[in-house]
Formats: C-alpha cells, structure tokens, sequence
C-alpha cells in the first residue's frame, strides 16, 4: 500500500507561476481524475511531480510513502515508481521499444548485475498478449512516424512493463481518436487493481466513461476547487467550465 | 642508451637484452585503455626527428638499403612540406616533432605464443582482452605495443591456404618483392605532410598477402597499443587481396592518457586485384591527448570491393579520409564512418571515391555524434570525370549534436562530369533534446545512460554491419564515453 502526497504544491515556468497551491493524496488502488479548462496547469501538475528541469517547485512537497521526491533527478523518481504517461511522447531514433525497455529495466538492476533477456522477452510478451499487441510492434523504434494510437499503445505498454507505483497519465487535449481512447482505457482497467494508483489528467468527460474514476476534482487556475464523486465529471459535462468559473466569481464576491 | 634526450648521438642498436630506460608510468585507471605498464624498451630511438634517427630506425630493423634510401627521400618530403593548415586546423601547429620519441621496442621480432611476450607487455593486452578474442573468433591476431609487434600468430589452418599475415618489418624482409611492388604505391610519399612523416620513420603495422581464390573465413586482426608518453606511433599496413580472395580485417587502438600529446600517424594501402574483396575495420579509442592523422586508401580493380568501416572514437585531432580508387570496370567502394567529438576533441573525418573505370560504383555513409565542446567536419570528395559513363555515388552525411556548445561542419566535395553518372547526396543534422532525454529519464535510464542510448539508436543502422564483437564493443566504447560528459 503506497501513497501520493501532494501538499500545497507551487509550480513556475520561468518567472510564470502556473499551479498555485494545490493539495492532494493518492492511495494505491484509487483512479483519481483532473478535469479543468485549457491553461489551469494540469499538465504542468503532472510534470513537475515526474521532474521536469523547466519546471522550478517554488514552495510545497510531493512525497512517495513519505518522504519527498522533489530533490531527486527525473531518473530516480521513475526508479522509485513514478511513471508519467505522456501527451507527447519523445521519438527516439534507431532504438527499438523493446531494446528501450530492455535498457529501463536494466536501469533498474543493481550494478553488476545483468537482465535475463529469455525471462524478459517472456514477460515482455506475455504484457503484450494481455494488451492485444502485435508482436512486431516492439521492432519498431520508439515513437517514430507513430499515429496517435499507436503513441498511445507504446506508452501503455512501457507502463505495464515498469509496473509503477503511480501512474500520471496526461491526456489532456490530445485530440485522442475513439480508438485510441479506448486503447488507454482497456490498458489502464487491465492494469488497474490494489497496487496501482492512477492520476488521470483529461479535459473531457468521455474518456471517464471507459475509465470510471474513484474521484474526480476540478482544476482552475493552479488549483483543486471542486471535489467530488464521478457524479462531478458528469455534472461537469452538462453544465460546462463556465459553472465552475460563475461558483468560484460569486464565492469571491 | 644513456639519456632519453639524446638525439644527435645516437648510439648503435644494442642486442635484445638490452639496457633499462627509464620509462614514465602513470597510474592505473579503470577506464578500459587508460592504464600503462613500466617497460624497459632495448631499442630507442631517442627525442626528436634528424637523419639520425632515421639510420637507427634502420640499421635497428636491419633493412635493405634502398629502404633507408625510401626513409630518407621521405624525410626530406616532409621537411619540405607545410603544414596543411590552409584548409585544416590550426591545432596541428601544436605539434613539436622534436618533442616526439620516433622509435621504442624491445626486440624486432614478435612472439608466436602469448607465453613468450614478456610479462609486462603480455599483461596491457591481456586486460584489453586480446588473448580472449583471438581465441574466440580470430584467424590471426598481430598485437602492436609501441613501435614493433610483440605478438604475431595466424591460425594454422589459414596459413596452409598460403596467406601471409606478418608486421611490416617482417614482411620487408622475407617478402621483398611482394611488398616492394605495392609499397607506397596507393599512397606515395608525398601524397601530404603526415604520409610523408610515417614513410620516413614506418615501423610495425601488417603485412597481409591473401592468395588467388582463397576466402579468409574469419577476420585478421591487429590491435595497436601506444604505452609510453611523447610517443609517436607511426604503422605501415599493406594488404594485398589477389584476385578473387576475400580477407576481413580488424584494427582496434588505444593509448594511456598522459598529460603531454602523443602521434599516431599510420599508412594504409589495400590493393584488391580483380574480383577480391576487402573490408577493413577501424575502432578506435584512443586517449584526447593523441593526434591521430592517419592516410587510408585502397586500388579497387576490376570487380573488386574495398570496403572501410571506420569508427573514431576519442583522440585530440583526428583526421582521416579512407579512400578508395575505383581502377576497374565494375569496381565498388564503400566508406562507413562513426565518428564521436566529445569535449576538447575534433574528429575532421571523410570519405574519398576516385572513380577510374565505367560502372563502378560508390557509396559513403558518414556519422558524426558532437557531444559537449566537441567538433566533427565531414570531408568528402567523389571525382566521376567526364569520361567515364554509369559510375554511380550515394552519399548521406548525418550529423547529432548532444547539447547547444558542439559543432558540426560538412564540406563535400563532389565533382561529377559527363551525364552518363549519377550521384545523390543527402546531409542530415538533428540534435537529442531536452525532452528526448527527460522522457527517457522518466522511464529510469540516467542522464548518461540516456544520451548513450540516444547515440547508439542513432548509429543503430551502421552498427548493425558490423561484427558482432565489434559492435558490442562500440556500444561499450559509448557508454562510457557518455558517462564521462555527463556532469
């Protein structure tokens, strides 16, 4: 049983400040969503917690099973089980997705110590299989001349291998297919289960109708202002942003 | 020997049990070719470059006299000659050839076992694994440390088909008119500065005669090692494919890293008579204090194949074009080229195809990784004249660039008359970003595992051509390089 803190967590571009203060803990087992308009930082949410170096954490904490991850590089977050599913996925040329995820479990070895490369291509496969994935699509090199789902179903495959504690999945704005909607939902529900928690970033509703989430918040402006049951999510999609933004006008008034 | 200064008088060549120099010896390091052994050379050369050391180089070798006249023909070549620094950098003025020791070995004649090498030779190779290899996947293993071999062994079996494989010194002496009708005639003395240099104080490198017909199944191979410092490491190769043979042959080079600069300037001439192939493989590792400038360049005949695969890691200054004469009808010649420029390195690397006869074809792959400080040039030059009709030249120069400080420069050079020929060029420049690294990052790999991996995929398709043996080594020569850039 692991946990996500985030605690009153500050985040700047540059001199922009972008999350403003926001609070929040993931269990093991719980799918929580951030829903909210374009531009309230919810994909720089989910970057600064991986550690990206543009992204500077001016104040707060984020910390795995309690104790904090902000003074570690990106690397050792992942190693500690941080896994971020990105929106954009780097292309990395000439090297094979299996070869990549060879070298990332690797990474995760002791020095001197070598992988077993039948037991990985076993593991490998058997992922594979229960992901409905061909099997030469770990040939290709990763990313490169991708369509949408096809980015989609590497990253969900590189998920299942590196089995993370905590998976941050930034979805939002990707202009995702139906199928490759549906591409991340059957991986994250395979997946989902007691020893996974999940942060699912989305800034429409639908894909909450293939992923049902345990609980749903509302982004704006940095921060959490609206929490609730998936009841939220759909609220939401009946009465647009806009709600949000005339509760929180008429609660500053 | 008395003094390790004295160039003017030269004292005659001492028999092998020799007098002891005092010999600097830097510290073991855990980098792979880093470290050096104490040795006691019986034969040395002295500081500095005259007539003199030339005669010692000579009578040492017991050479045949027009050879000492061909050494100092060459000698006054490259007095006379400028330094080519109208067109290449001015870091080769930093050279001082009076600084420089011309000659150090401790006997003329290599082992045929490891067991007869002396132990603190036997030892360098032993740790850079050369014992191993040979008997993994050798024909014939040559074995260089400093100026001559210490070992030299070819398999039986490969010997019994008539090939010959010996160092140059050897081969002078018990081959005379084989070497002599070849010698510097794909590379003449005077071809630049450095070709002149090597033909005038030459010593080791191989000799290799393959007979008409016969296919060398597995590769020969030669490792260079400079052990001590101010050296200058000066090989002559010779490789003569007869027609229809085919021979594979692989050189790897590594030298302790001292604080003052060290030479290596080697001589390559391939000759493939008609229908023979050669590939001849490079890789090399040498320490940033070595000047590398090197003269590669094969005679293509009739339906024959030369084929270079050239991968240049570390080094101060590289500078090297393999090049190839396409002389008969049909004849192919390919250049594969990896070169790695990390911080305080330039690797100034190139490709050269003469095309000579109809229908012959050329072809040249050249990739450049800058890491850092470092900087990588591309020098090409494909000539087709006009004469000629169906030559045909591919070239593709792709260049990544690790951080915002390297440098890539390309300069081809492609000169094709006459429209029956046809050339293609492509030239290609990315870079391994930020977000590249960070994604890889987040996947576990650390920074330097993560740019490693970047330049591996990048040379992924070359890679793939090579020996395996090879090209695991490449990867492991990678690594660690990008270990060190990394911060």
């Amino acid at each position: 049983m692991s946990q996500l803190e985030i605690k009153d967590l500050h985040v700047s571009i540059g001199e922009k400040a972008i999350v403003k203060g926001l609070t929040l803990t993931i269990h093991s087992g719980e799918v929580h969503a951030i829903m909210g308009p374009n531009g309230t930082g919810k994909s720089t949410l989910s970057k600064a917690i991986a550690g990206h170096p543009d992204y500077t954490i001016t104040s707060g904490e984020v910390l795995l099973d309690g104790a904090s991850i902000l003074g570690q590089e990106a690397d050792e977050r992942a190693r500690a089980g941080i896994f971020l599913a990105f929106q954009y996925p780097s292309e990395i040329p000439g090297v094979s997705i299996a070869n990549f995820l060879r070298a990332a479990q690797q990474a995760r070895m002791a020095e001197g110590e070598e992988l077993d490369a039948s037991a990985y291509y076993k593991r490998l496969y058997s992922k594979m299989d229960l992901l409905k994935i061909d099997r030469k699509f770990t040939s290709r090199s990763v990313n490169e001349g991708f369509s949408g789902g096809e980015k989609k179903r590497c990253e969900i495959l590189q998920m299942a291998m590196l089995e993370p504690k905590f998976a941050l999945m930034d979805e939002t704005d990707s202009g995702l297919d139906i199928d490759a909607l549906r591409i991340v939902a059957d991986g994250v529900n395979t997946m989902r289960g007691p020893n996974l928690g999940v942060l699912l970033i989305t800034h429409y509703q639908r894909l909450l109708d293939y992923i049902v989430p345990d609980h749903v918040h509302v982004m704006y402006d940095g921060r959490i202002v609206k929490s609730g049951d998936k009841s939220l999510a759909l609220e939401l999609e009946a009465k647009g942003y806009d709600w949000i933004k005339k509760e929180l006008a008429a609660s500053a008034a | 020997m008395s003094s390790l200064s004295d160039t003017t008088t030269l004292s005659p060549p001492v028999p092998d049990e020799a007098t002891t120099v005092d010999n600097p010896a830097v510290g073991i390091d855990q980098t792979a070719g880093n470290f050096s052994y104490k040795v006691d050379y019986a034969f040395d050369a002295g500081t500095g470059l005259s007539e003199d050391t030339i005669r010692y180089i000579s009578s040492v070798k017991k050479e045949a006299p027009w050879i000492l006249e061909f050494r100092l023909a060459a000698l006054k070549k490259f007095l006379a000659m400028p330094m080519p620094t109208h067109w290449a950098t001015k870091d080769l003025e930093n050279i001082d050839f009076q600084k420089i020791r011309y000659y150090l070995s401790q006997g003329q004649k290599p082992k045929r076992t490891w067991d007869e090498v002396p132990d603190d030779i036997k030892k360098t190779f032993e740790r850079l694994g050369i014992p191993e290899q040979e008997r993994k996947f050798l024909a014939g293993v040559e074995a260089q440390f400093d100026s001559e071999a210490a070992y030299s062994n070819i398999k039986d079996i490969v010997a019994k088909q008539g090939v010959i494989f010996v160092n140059s010194t050897e081969g002078l002496r018990e081959h005379p008119e084989l070497f002599k009708k070849f010698f510097g005639k794909v590379i003449p003395t005077g071809d630049n500065k450095f070709s002149a240099l090597n033909s005038a104080v030459f010593s080791g490198g191989s000799f290799i005669y393959v007979p008409k017909g016969v296919k060398v199944a597995q590769p020969l191979q030669a490792y260079f090692r400079i052990n001590a410092e101010n050296f200058g490491q000066f090989e002559r190769t010779l490789i003569i494919a007869d027609e229809g043979a085919e021979v594979t042959y692989m050189e790897g080079c590594t030298a302790p890293k001292f604080s003052t600069s060290t030479l290596h300037s080697a001589v390559v001439e391939l000759v493939a008579l008609k229908g023979a192939k050669i590939q001849y493989i490079t890789v090399q590792n040498w320490a940033n204090n070595v000047f590398n400038l090197v003269t590669k360049r094969g005679v293509a005949h009739e339906d024959a194949e030369i084929k270079w695969i050239d991968c240049n890691i570390g080094s101060r200054l590289t500078m090297k074009y393999p090049g190839v004469v396409l002389k008969g009808e049909r004849a192919r010649g390919e250049v594969i080229s990896i070169a790695l420029a990390n911080d305080g390195q330039h690797q100034d690397t190139g490709a050269k195809m003469i095309h000579a006869a109809n229908n012959t074809t050329s072809n040249i792959v050249a990739k450049s990784i800058s890491v850092g400080q470092g900087r990588s040039t591309y020098r090409g030059v494909v000539h087709i004249p006009k004469h000629l009709k169906g030559c045909k030249n591919n070239t593709e120069c792709d260049a990544l660039l690790i951080n915002t400080n390297s440098r890539t420069d390309t300069y081809p050079a492609i000169t094709v008359r006459g429209d029956k020929n046809s050339t293609q060029h492509e030239a290609s420049v990315s870079k391994v970003s930020e977000d590249m690294i960070f994604y890889m990052q987040q996947r576990g790999l650390t920074e330097a595992q993560a740019m490693s991996l970047a330049v591996n995929g990048f040379i992924n398709d070359l890679a793939r051509q090579f020996p395996m043996e090879y090209s695991v080594e490449l990867k492991r020569l990678i690594d660690l390089e990008m270990e060190g850039s990394v911060g």
